[in-house]
Formats: C-alpha cells, structure tokens, sequence
C-alpha cells in the first residue's frame, strides 16, 4: 500500500467557515447565527459578504437556537455556531422541544468538539455531544475527519431537510480526503481496505486510524479503515460487509465511549453479526488541559492507542 | 357594540369547550386556559388576518405563537371554531392517537400550530425568529405570542426580550397573561416578577396594559398595539386576567391551574357558561 500522506494542516472549523461562505453564495434561504463566537468558528467571512443574512445573538445559546427554530418556520435555512458544548448540553431542550421535535430544519454546527480544543480544558472540551445528539429522533448526527469533508458535508446538509448535528474541531489537522468530494450523508467511506479487523473511526480520529493501519501492516495486521461521518442514520450496510470479512472490530472516536459511535455499531453488531470488539474513546472520565495531541495519547485515543488495541485484538480472537 | 357581544359571545362557548375537553380528558389545565379565552377569542375572530387553510410558513399572514403551551385548550377551541380541523376532533384531546396532544405540537400535523411548546420560555424565541425571517421577505404581516407570567422565570425569555429590542423586531405583539398565578401559588410568593412594565421598558420594548376579561379592552388594544408596529420596537402587552375566569370555583386559586373538574363539577360549570354556538 502507498505511503499515507496529506495536502496540508487545516483546522476543520475553517472547512464549515468557507463552505458556509459557498452556500451563502449560491443558496439565498442559508442564514447564519453565531453566540459571540464568530472568528473562532469561522464565521466572519459570511458575516461579510451577507450582514442581513447574520444574527448574532450574544452570549445567549437558547434563545439562538429558538431564534433559528422560528427562521426556519419563515422558510430560511438557518446555521447556528457555536462550540460544540454550547451546541448541546446547554441547550438540549431548546434543541428538544423546538427543533428536533419540532422538525424544523436548522443546522447545528458545532466547533472545539472534544479533547483536541485542548488548553481550554475539560470546561469546553465536550465528550459527550454526539450521545445526546444520537438520542433525539430525527436528528442527522455528522462529525467529518478533516477540512476538506467538513466544507463538503457543510455545503450537503443544506439539501437535507431537517435538523442536522454537524460536529468539527479547533486544532490544525492533516488535509487528506479529495478536496472536491461529494459529501452524502449517511453513506461510510473505506480509507484502506484490510482483512484482519474493520476499524470504524470518525472525525479526527480516521487520520489516527490511518496511522494506526500504516503501522499495524508493518506488524502483519491488515486494518481496514472505514470513515464513518455519520454517526446517525449509520450506513448499516457498510459496517455489516466489512465486519462479515473481517470478523474483528474496533471503533475510534473523540468522544465518551458511552453513547458514542461504537456503542451504535456495537448495538446494530450484537443483533445482526455479533463479533469481537474494542472500543477507542474517552472511558467515563473528563479531559483536561494540554496541547491536542498530548491529550488524545493520554486519554487512549491516539494512533498508538489503537495499535494496541487492535492488537490486543487479534491477540485474543 | 355588537361586534364585542358576538365575540363575547364565542368566548363563552370556548370556556364550555375548555371545561367540557378536559372533564373528558380528565387531565389538562382548565385555569389559564378559562383566563385567556377573550384573548384568544379576540386574536382569532377578530385581529388575526390569517389564513385557515394552513400552511407552515405562513407567508402574507399573521402568524401567533402560544409560549405557555399547557393552555392548548384554549387554543385548540378557537383554532377548531375558526376552521382550522373539524370540530368534533375536540373530543380526542390528550386521547391516544390524538392530534390534540396535551401540549401543542406538529409532531402530529394539527392546523394551526407552527412550534412544540409545553417546556416553558422557548416560544418568544421562535417568534422572534419567525418575525426576522418575515422581515427578510418583505412579508409586513404581524407575529403575536402569549405567555405565562410564571413562565418569565425562565431565564430565556430574558435573552428573547433583549434580543428582539437590539433586533428592533418591531413586527411583534407579545402578551404576557399576568394572572399572578402558577402551580405552587402565586407568582409574587413563588418567585416575584418586580415591576413588569420598568423591567420591560429598561429592556427597550413598547410596554402597554390590557384588561384580559374585558373584550373591549382585549380588542382595542389589540388594534392600538398593531399600530405601534413599525416604529422600531417589540410591543409587549401585560394582560391582567383572572385565572379560571367564568367559573366561579375557579377563581380566586391558583389550585386549578392543572387540575381537571370532576363529573358534578363539570356540571356546575357549565351551568354557568351558556351554549352560545353548539357544543362540539
């Protein structure tokens, strides 16, 4: 297999910045709301070009979110940012009641996910976003691996009716996925084919997952890893095929591994294709302070974490 | 002015409706919903140019937002008698399979409902956002909504207010029903809302008062608020109404804020609430 590499360091924050400035551009419904958060969620370049499309709400999450839920009656297609713990948590039932089920079509877009905000520490870093997101019938959860698949998915899910969780990151990270990719909600991507374990990985962990194969095939492992963006509806499809060749299985993600992406494929593994697993993910602990990378090896998330998980593994399978 | 006696009169057979729903549904909150029945009477036979064939968006309609969703009676009586779904469907209220769910939603697709509501202090939000998006379409038309005076607790409805005057969304009409009653008492023992109007003009709206059960009242200031709009403020209207107006056991209590009447109370309140137009 040829050697992994990547383009450049792209925050994917700057990937939903420039593909809101796109969809601002060719769909005159977008509106854009942002909490006081405008230049850290890349938000100025629309604030711009399209001041009577912006409303900037202030320090004051829930009535943002009520504010888009009532454009999106208007007939608008409104984007709230804001970080991904104000995304949520402070805000479940405001997103509960007068979104999801209201069924109004608002994109939750939602920065500084997780550990990788880092310095800021665990006050900000959320780890448990995804859960909640999951939980709500009707909510379309993404989380893209880098700026590349951010742009695209931000630019998808304005054609997508309904409300939408789009999860993304502060830190630069490396640029690997095609930059003019058709983003399609709910269908997984296979990064490496393999046939020894299928590794599920999402967000910022599918680059640490590369690595992790890279290394792992010099050890006689073959990894297959699998990009699952969409967390909710899960391709179902894809997890099933590759496990059904593999017969081994771990999942990667930023996130608590209670209510993550594992547990969804977990659930849908023990009904369909019970299998051996491995979870990667934050084991019920907050995070902490500490520079992005750091972080993902102390809390076993790192690409020298999932080696050793995929071969303890094949170890006891 | 027979306009007022014939909007008197539907009031009167939407309290029947009230007490007659939730007897039935033997659940529901009979008190605010009684209160605000000249309000709604008013809003919907009379101020609202709105369209009973309905449609999500609304546009080139005036549009109403109910934030205190608990007294969907109320509202689901006016909408039915105005023809926004058949009246019978009274019946099924808080029932299995209803589209008259305990607390208004779309979820089920009911005519005339744009927003969940139930969860107190979301609603002015949404309407606030609604009335942005109406300004971004030309659309002049008016966004009302109505809220409890417990719900101003609500620490979001604080931001809403502060949001809309820095907007200057001044195609709003909120009222606020300040019956000075909630579930564990009253609102000034619970927690004490202050002085509404100051609290509401140091935040920049247009504040005016209204007698909430006196038709004449409702409506003229209804009429008079209309024609502030414009002028670069949200108008706020504090309705003073009495909590289970019309019935006499009712009044006076917060106790049937939530509570449903028994079958000889039923009775008794209905002696009281003359069948104007033909109970569903």
């Amino acid at each position: 297999m040829s050697k992994l590499t990547y383009s450049e360091m792209k925050d994917t924050r700057s990937g939903f910045g420039d593909g809101l400035l796109e969809l601002g551009r060719k769909n005159p419904d977008v509106v854009a709301l942002c909490a006081d958060l405008t230049g850290s969620l890349k938000m100025n370049a629309f604030a711009d070009e399209f001041p009577e499309r912006f409303f900037q709400a202030g320090i004051a999450e829930a009535n943002m979110m009520g504010v888009a839920a009532g454009l999106a009656i208007g007939g608008k297609i409104p984007f709230t940012g804001t970080f991904a713990n104000f995304s949520t948590g402070r805000v479940y039932d405001q997103i509960r009641q007068s979104i999801a089920y209201s069924g109004k079509n608002v994109k939750i877009c939602a920065s500084h996910a997780g550990l990788t905000l880092g310095e800021d520490g665990a006050t900000h870093q959320i780890l448990e976003d995804l859960g909640m997101m999951k939980m709500l019938p009707g909510m379309t959860v993404i989380n893209p691996c880098d700026y590349n698949q951010t742009k695209a998915a931000t630019i998808a899910i304005a054609e997508h009716d309904g409300p939408v969780y789009l999860r993304f990151g502060r830190p630069k990270w490396p640029v690997f996925t095609d930059p003019d990719q058709k983003f399609e909600i709910g269908k997984a991507l296979k990064m490496r084919e393999g046939t020894d374990v299928s590794l599920f990985a999402t967000g910022h962990c599918v680059w640490e997952s590369l690595k992790a194969a890279e290394e792992l095939e010099e050890k006689g492992i073959s990894v297959e890893v699998i990009d699952i963006h969409t967390i909710k509806p899960l391709d179902e499809k894809a997890v099933l095929e590759s496990v059904a060749k593999t017969k081994r299985v771990v999942s990667a993600e930023e996130h608590q591994i209670n209510g993550g992406l594992g547990e969804s494929i977990a659930g849908l593994l023990a009904r369909e294709l019970p299998s051996p697993m491995e979870f990667i993910g934050v084991n019920d602990k907050f995070g902490e302070s500490g520079k992005p990378n750091e972080l993902l090896e102390k809390y076993g998330l790192g690409s020298a974490s999932i080696v050793k998980a995929i071969q303890k593994l094949v170890d006891r399978t | 002015m027979p306009e007022i006696q014939e909007l008197e009169r539907i009031a009167t057979q939407v309290r029947r409706d009230i007490v007659r729903m939730v007897h039935s549904a033997s659940s529901g909150h009979p008190g605010g919903s009684l209160g605000c029945a000249d309000f709604f009477t008013a809003l919907y036979f009379e101020i609202l140019d709105h369209n009973t064939n309905f449609n999500m968006k609304g546009n080139g309609e005036d549009l109403f937002f109910l934030s205190n969703g608990h007294i969907s009676p109320v509202w689901y009586s006016v909408l039915a008698r105005s023809g926004y779904f058949p009246l019978d469907e009274l019946a099924t209220f808080r029932k299995i399979n209803t589209r008259l769910q305990g607390h208004p939603t779309t979820h089920e697709g009911l005519p005339g409902v744009r927003v969940a509501s139930g969860s107190l202090g979301q609603g002015l939000s949404v309407a606030a956002g609604a009335a942005l998006a109406k300004k971004l379409d030309g659309d002049k038309k008016i966004i009302y909504t109505l809220h409890g005076d417990g719900e101003l607790q609500e620490g979001q409805i604080w931001e809403a207010v502060m949001f809309a005057a820095h907007q200057k969304i001044d195609n709003l009409i909120s009222t606020v029903d300040w019956n000075n009653r909630q579930i564990d008492g009253d609102v000034e023992d619970v927690l004490s809302l202050g002085d509404l109007r100051a609290k509401f003009e140091a935040f920049g709206w247009k504040v005016m008062d209204m007698e909430g059960n006196n038709m004449s009242s409702v409506v003229s200031t209804l009429k008079a608020a209309k024609a502030e709009c414009g002028k670069g403020k949200p108008i706020m209207i504090l309705m003073k109404t009495e909590m289970g107006q019309g019935v006499d056991y009712m009044m006076g209590t917060h106790k049937w804020h939530g509570v449903a009447p028994n079958d000889e109370q039923k009775d008794i309140a209905l002696a009281q609430l003359e069948e104007t137009l033909g109970d569903y």
